[in-house]
């Protein structure tokens, strides 16, 4: 049932040129600074030959890229989340959904699943300019492992907030800059950290920035994924109770 | 006695304080189609929309093929068919492609969708537009989209929400046609301010008005039993008393020359006048039994609480 929904959800993103259009701005965008970073690394490498244990190429090349991507996704999520929930209850589709013998939460999960499934393509595409780095070189793949998940979450998260601000309004103008909005509050909250002392530790473990950081840097630490899977489901479980409680109202 | 297939027991349901639907109780049987009446604002849509699960009620309870709405969901709503006012249809979608997706919604095998899919495009003669996008069928056709959708798994109980709005009148015949088909195999529910639509389709009528039920009764005793008057044409100069003259009569108004309505006495009928006619050579031309209209029942109902709600 989930997954019915979800190839539904997946169907109808790359029948709109939204979702095309999407992938090819951000592959265009990344693509330029994944050959820039790579031009200022050949520059680098005579210098860098001089010195013991300096930083590889997945460090000068595909971390910075990703750092950027994870930026511009921050910018991008929103306008494939607002569609989810906020156009079926402007079209009135909803009520397909609640009068089929389904539950909220398979709802709910169907549309997730949806957008995991485009975020997985998106991935894979923008993860295939560092393997090609194969090619010609030897790269660290754990760390690549560890920024693929890092990246995975990350947008899973950003996914779910999306989702449930979705789910808030008919309006997806409204919804994606709200999401828009939140995220960009969770990406820069820490700043406030040097102007609070006591605060800081705490601002600084709710930004989503800090823990996205140590993932890039090849750090896999469990309070991190921790983080992730508790915003995920945390959102996830209240646009089930939202929708639930627009039967209510 | 055919079995019970919707049970709606002291609904109830409230906006904030608005009171939408006031303790409704009705029940509707096997292959039976109940006509809703009442004018806008009645409380029609909300009561679909929570006997279809889409609204949770405030008070009372629906039972659908003996599952309740609230207790046990996916039972109740497998057994059931819903078209809203606006046909919960994706614009970007083609016909097969949506009927398909629903079909699966409702669980029905991967091995029977297409030949489910085949059957309702069929019933509701969609056959011609399968592979066009939905968003581009006129009106019309989204309607019949929409009514394919709520039968697509054969449910027992189907709920359309004024199916007949926007289309014209060769359209509304066929899906006429098609709703009392549909009635020969499931429950139906069928909510419309057309008043000649639920003489035309249902069995059973209901007006509701404010929320509460104010009639209940089936439309074969509603066209029967209320011969209560008749409308004569006479070519010939007759006066009023001679009319009243006749045995079995109870008073007789005049409408303009040579017509006038005659109002017998309970239990007669017309043999008298007839026979007073052709003897008296009156010159009868017309005689026409004045029924009570649906449409006499709904404007006196509704109008009689406005005045008392006034």
């Amino acid at each position: 049932m989930i997954w019915i929904i979800a190839r539904r959800e997946i169907g109808a993103m790359f029948c709109s040129p939204l979702a095309w259009i999407l992938l090819a701005v951000i592959q265009v965008i990344l693509g330029f600074l994944f050959l820039t970073n790579l031009d200022n690394y050949f520059l680098l490498q005579p210098q860098l030959m001089q010195f013991e244990n300096t930083p590889g190429v997945t460090d000068i090349v595909i971390t910075p890229l990703m750092h950027i991507a994870a930026i511009i996704l921050l910018m991008v999520m929103p306008l494939l989340t607002m569609r989810s929930l906020a156009e079926e209850k402007r079209n009135r589709t909803l009520s397909l959904l609640v009068s089929a013998p389904l539950s909220m939460s398979e709802i709910v999960l169907g549309k997730f699943l949806g957008l995991m499934l485009f975020v997985f393509i998106l991935l894979t595409m923008l993860m295939l300019m560092p393997l090609s780095l194969y090619l010609g070189t030897s790269l660290d793949s754990g760390k690549l492992l560890s920024i693929y998940l890092g990246m995975l979450l990350l947008l899973a998260t950003f996914s779910a907030i999306g989702l449930y601000l979705s789910s808030l309004t008919d309006n997806q103008t409204i919804a994606a800059i709200s999401t828009f909005g939140v995220l960009f509050m969770l990406w820069i909250i820490d700043w406030l950290g040097g102007s609070v002392s006591n605060g800081h530790s705490v601002l600084s473990y709710l930004s989503l920035l800090q823990h996205h950081h140590s993932m890039l840097e090849g750090v896999f630490n469990s309070s991190d994924i921790a983080y992730y899977l508790l915003l995920i489901v945390g959102f996830l479980v209240l646009t089930i109770r939202q929708l639930d409680r627009e039967r209510l109202l | 006695m055919a079995e019970v297939l919707v049970q709606v027991e002291n609904l109830s349901r409230f906006y904030q304080n608005h009171r939408a639907i006031n303790q409704l109780s009705f029940s509707l049987k096997a292959g039976e189609v109940l006509g809703f009446l009442g004018p806008n604002g009645a409380g029609k849509s909300t009561t679909m929309q929570v006997i279809s699960g889409n609204l949770a009620p405030s008070e009372g309870e629906v039972s659908i093929a003996g599952h309740d709405i609230l207790e046990s969901p996916r039972e109740a709503k497998q057994h059931l068919g819903y078209l809203p006012e606006q046909p919960p249809v994706y614009r970007d979608a083609g016909v097969d492609e949506y009927l398909r997706y629903c079909a699966r919604l409702h669980r029905i095998a991967r091995g029977q969708v297409n030949a489910s899919v085949d059957r309702v495009k069929q019933q509701c003669g969609l056959e011609e537009v399968g592979r066009r996008l939905i968003g581009n069928l006129s009106k019309g056709y989204q309607q019949r989209v929409g009514i394919a959708q709520a039968i697509v798994h054969d449910p027992q109980v189907v709920i359309l929400d004024e199916p007949t709005v926007g289309l014209d009148p060769i359209q509304i015949r066929e899906i006429r046609t098609l709703i009392r088909n549909l009635g020969s195999q499931h429950s139906v529910i069928l909510s419309t301010h057309i008043l000649s639509e639920v003489q035309a389709t249902c069995d059973r009528v209901q007006i509701i008005r404010a929320g509460e039920l104010i009639y209940s009764a089936s439309t074969e005793s509603l066209n029967q039993g209320h011969e209560s008057s008749v409308k004569l044409a006479l070519r010939n100069n007759v006066p009023l008393e001679a009319l009243s003259a006749v045995a079995g009569v109870d008073h007789v108004e005049a409408l303009d020359a040579g017509h006038f309505r005659v109002f017998l006495a309970p239990d007669t009928n017309t043999d008298a006048l007839v026979a007073a006619a052709a003897q008296q050579q009156w010159g009868l031309y017309e005689l026409i039994p004045e029924q009570q209209s649906l449409e006499d029942l709904f404007i006196e109902l509704t109008h009689n609480e406005e005045v008392n709600a006034g």
